[in-house]
Formats: C-alpha cells, sequence, structure tokens
C-alpha cells in the first residue's frame, strides 16, 4: 500500500489531467500554446500578490492568470504586434513576481514549489480545490462542447451559425485561468503550459475525432503523471519535471510511425 | 417573397469604403450571382449580408427567421485537428447518421464520411461544405466563391448540382463569382458590383450593358482578342464540348453587339 502523500499526489495529478486534456486540445488546435505560457508566467506574481495580502495562493494565481490571459487575447485580437506583446507581458509578469516576492518581509518563500510545484506535498484542502476547480473547466468545456468546437474549426462558419467567437474564446481563456491556478502546486507555473500541451499533441496520433483526442490526452497524461510519480519515487527526482519528462517520453512514443489513425 | 435584402449598404473597413449605397433584394426560390473584379467588396457583402460585417450606413434586412445555408469560400482545417467529415457535419448542430449519410450523397460525396477533413480536395470540401449547408434546410444558400481552386470540369459539375438541389428543396442561391461565363446559364439574375452595384439583370442583359464592359474590359478590342485567343486555346487542346460551345457563344455575342 503506498503512502498517503503519494495517493494525494497521483489524485492531485489525475484532478489536474481531466481538466488539463480537453482544454490542452482546444490550446493545440487554436495554437495558443503560447498563450498557456504567458498564463503560466504572470500565476508567479499571482503568488507574490496573494503573499503579501494574506489570501489563498490559488486564489491569487487565478486572478492574475485570468487578467493576463484576457490582456493577451485583446491583444492577440489585433494581429501583428501579439506574438511580441506575449513576450513582453509573460516574462515581465515572471519578472515582476520574482521581484515582488523578494520584497516580501519575513516570509520564507520557497519559490521553487511555485516554479516548479510540489506534488507531493498536496493537502487534501488542495485535492479540494484541484478536483473542484478541474471538474468546473470539464463541465464549463462539456457544456459549449459543440460551440468552442465549431468556433475552432471556423470562426465564419460558428458567426454565421450565430455563435459568438469572441465569446467562446472567452470561456476558453477563463478555463484557461483555473487550469493554471490549480495546477500551480502540483507542476508549478515554468511547467504548467508542459501538462495541457505535451499529452494532447501525443494525443493526436491517435484520435480521429476532437472527441478521441480529448479522451486520449487525459489518459496520456494521466500515465505521465503515475510515471512521473513512480520515478520520482525511485530515483529520487523532482516529482513536477519528472511528471513532465514522462509526458515527453510518451510524446516520443507517439511519433513513432504507423499508429498515426488518420 | 424576398429573403433578404440590403438598403443603401455601406460598409467601411477603417477609413476605407469598401461599399456604398448597395441595394439588392433575393427572392425565394431564385439564383443570384453577385460579379465583381477582384477587391470590388463582393465577398465583404455576402459576409455583410450574413451577419459578418456591420453596416456603416443603411441595413440589411432578412425574413424574420429565415434558414440561410453559408458555404464559405475555403476551409483551412489544420491536420492537428482530427475531424471526420461525419463529424463536422455535426457543427454546431448535431445531426443523425442516416440525415448525414443522405445529405453527403445529395452532393455526390456519399462514403467520405469517415475521412478526415483535412485532407479532402478542394472539390469534395466544396460539396461537405454543401451537404453541411443543406442540413439546416435552408431556405436561402450563400456561397462565396464556391469553386475557387476547381478546375473547369469541377466547376462546372458545381454549378450543376446547385441548380439540381434548388430545383429539389426551392431554396433560393445566392453566390459570389468573378467569371461571368460560368455562372451565365446557372443564374437567374447577375449583380454587377463594383464598390458599388453597376448593373444588374440577367446574365444576357448584364453582358452586354457598358458599366459590365467598362468594368470587365470584353468590349474592347484588346480583351476580344484575348477572348478569342483563350477560345482558340480551349478548341487545340479539345476540352469537353459544352465548354468549348460555351466560349464560342460568348464570343459570338460580344462580336454581334
Amino acid at each position: 500500500m503506498p503512502d498517503d502523500f503519494l495517493i494525494r499526489a497521483a489524485l492531485a495529478g489525475i484532478g489536474l489531467m481531466l481538466a488539463a486534456g480537453p482544454l490542452g486540445a482546444f490550446v493545440v488546435w487554436r495554437r495558443m500554446a503560447y498563450m498557456g505560457d504567458a498564463t503560466a508566467h504572470a500565476a508567479v506574481l499571482g503568488v507574490a500578490l496573494a503573499l503579501a495580502t494574506e489570501l489563498p495562493v490559488a486564489f491569487g494565481t487565478g486572478v492574475v492568470a485570468l487578467a493576463m490571459a484576457l490582456a493577451v487575447a485583446g491583444l492577440s485580437g489585433r494581429g501583428r504586434t501579439a506574438d511580441t506583446a506575449l513576450g513582453v507581458l509573460a516574462h515581465s509578469a515572471l519578472a515582476l513576481g520574482l521581484v515582488a516576492v523578494s520584497f516580501l518581509k519575513g516570509v520564507r518563500v520557497d519559490l521553487s514549489a511555485y516554479l516548479f510545484g510540489d506534488v507531493l506535498s498536496v493537502t487534501r484542502g488542495d485535492l479540494v480545490w484541484i478536483w473542484g476547480g478541474a471538474a468546473t473547466v470539464l463541465a464549463l468545456l462539456a457544456w459549449r462542447w459543440n460551440r468552442l468546437l465549431t468556433a475552432t474549426v471556423n470562426e465564419e462558419l460558428a458567426q454565421a451559425a450565430g455563435l459568438d467567437p469572441r465569446r467562446e474564446k472567452l470561456v476558453l481563456t477563463l478555463a484557461l485561468a483555473l487550469v493554471v491556478a490549480v495546477a500551480i502546486k502540483i507542476v508549478g507555473a515554468l511547467l504548467v503550459a508542459a501538462m495541457l500541451i505535451i499529452p494532447a499533441a501525443s494525443a493526436r496520433a491517435f484520435a480521429r475525432t476532437p472527441e478521441a483526442m480529448a479522451a486520449w490526452a487525459v489518459g496520456l497524461g494521466i500515465v505521465a503523471v503515475l510515471g512521473g510519480l513512480w520515478a520520482s519515487l525511485g530515483f529520487d527526482t523532482p516529482a513536477g519535471p519528472s511528471i513532465v519528462a514522462a509526458a515527453a517520453a510518451i510524446f516520443c512514443l507517439s511519433l513513432i510511425p504507423g499508429r498515426s489513425a488518420r | 417573397m424576398t429573403l433578404i435584402e440590403a438598403r443603401g449598404l455601406a460598409v467601411r473597413h477603417g477609413a476605407l469604403s469598401v461599399l456604398r449605397d448597395v441595394d439588392i433584394a433575393v427572392e425565394a426560390g431564385e439564383i443570384v450571382t453577385i460579379l465583381g473584379p477582384n477587391g470590388s467588396g463582393k465577398s465583404t457583402l455576402v459576409r455583410a449580408l450574413i451577419g459578418l460585417e456591420p453596416a456603416a450606413a443603411g441595413a440589411v434586412v432578412r425574413r424574420p427567421g429565415l434558414r440561410i445555408g453559408y458555404v464559405p469560400q475555403r476551409l483551412q482545417i489544420d491536420p492537428v485537428l482530427p475531424l471526420t467529415v461525419r463529424r463536422f457535419l455535426s457543427l454546431p448542430r448535431r445531426v443523425g447518421d442516416a440525415e448525414a449519410a443522405a445529405a453527403l450523397e445529395r452532393t455526390g460525396v456519399g462514403g467520405l464520411g469517415a475521412r478526415q477533413m483535412s485532407v479532402l480536395s478542394g472539390g469534395q470540401q466544396q460539396r461537405v461544405l454543401l451537404a453541411r449547408a443543406l442540413l439546416g434546410r435552408p431556405e436561402i444558400l450563400i456561397l462565396d466563391e464556391p469553386t475557387q481552386g476547381l478546375d473547369q470540369i469541377g466547376e462546372a459539375a458545381f454549378y450543376r448540382l446547385l441548380e439540381e438541389v434548388r430545383q429539389e428543396s426551392g431554396a433560393a442561391v445566392l453566390m459570389v463569382s468573378h467569371d461571368l461565363h460560368v455562372v451565365m446559364s446557372t443564374s437567374d439574375r447577375v449583380i454587377c458590383l463594383n464598390g458599388h452595384v453597376c448593373c444588374e439583370g440577367t446574365p444576357k442583359v448584364v453582358s452586354a450593358a457598358p458599366e459590365y464592359r467598362a468594368l470587365f474590359g470584353h468590349g474592347t478590342g484588346g480583351a476580344l482578342a484575348l477572348y478569342r485567343h483563350e477560345h482558340d486555346h480551349d478548341h487545340d487542346h479539345g476540352e469537353g464540348p459544352h465548354h468549348h460551345h460555351h466560349h464560342h457563344d460568348h464570343a459570338h455575342e460580344v462580336e454581334d453587339a
């Protein structure tokens, strides 16, 4: 029987992937990879602000990640400067966060826990937050699935069918901020985007429909979580990066030709 | 019965005036083609009619509850998005398997249901897009240069299909083209557009109208020579008899006029 902390870690990772799998598929389909990155980087600023104001860390990261995602979405709607604006915003937010943390007197902050996650120290309270957040994201995506998908396939077709692509984009932005807030404890700010993108990208090779790709992303992500935790225990490596490394290994396997379900 | 109309419609892109004073109307069951050179605002007009472009002045009036079937110019489906034709037909409104299969069969791409959208040829994709539009039981089909990227045989076949669909379903058709002679036999009415409506009428009337000539230059000696050259060229290479005949007719008309 594995230790309690290990079971909690596994449950946290599984909860994360339930939301990050389908959302990651949208991030890949819509080429929002960099947006996931930017949102995650900004979360460090959220950590600093939360610690300074003594609000829950998850709340602070959620709010700042959302603000960041909205700023990025607004800028990327204006075309050619979006890429540069993203770079400016993402790294400025990360740097500001790191600087802000250093100003926090009397608070001993283990910053690497927020950058790389500390899944092995997940508490029961964290689990409630993670699963609650993941369930919310999953419900949001399931509710609007066909509309989100139509807007992703072609904005004109969506508009002609009476949908508002901007609203669907906002739904994804919201979901992204929530997932970042949920995931920061597990894999950390620097690796959140990895768990969104890598399992979804690996899933492409096995799927013929969007739904199948989302389901595969969840499944492969969970395998990565369990594999990463096992490796972390066996080789005494940091848990968050080990999970991402496992996901990367799965991605490499998915590249083996002959598996493509086209 | 008027299905959709533009009244004094103007559309601007920033400071640039793309359309001004556009008055057009589509009646139930008719096939109307919007014709114009590149940059004449054809696509913008179609987009405004569907509600994708805001009107800077004037208005678009749709019959309340009008069911529009929209076929966009070209759909770029990223191969990273796995999407079968069958799944695509259920976006955003889910349709039954039998219904989906019948629509694909009708547009001549039956059996493509399991194919990935990203690997379809241009012609197959247009037919799938048309099938999807038909699933909404449209009263009007709106198509933006539906045959772009098709060869002339594919183009002719697609227009025949549109005419059949119109006959069966009674749906009106509003489409955009840049080439009069390919839509000549299919259209009931042609609207010549160049930022505003230049001329309007049956294909025969429009092809003889001075405004049309001015726009496309077919009345000038140079263009006529070009036309004859095209005609000869087609003839030399022995393309389909229908096509040859068509060119011949047209050149003949221009000479007569």
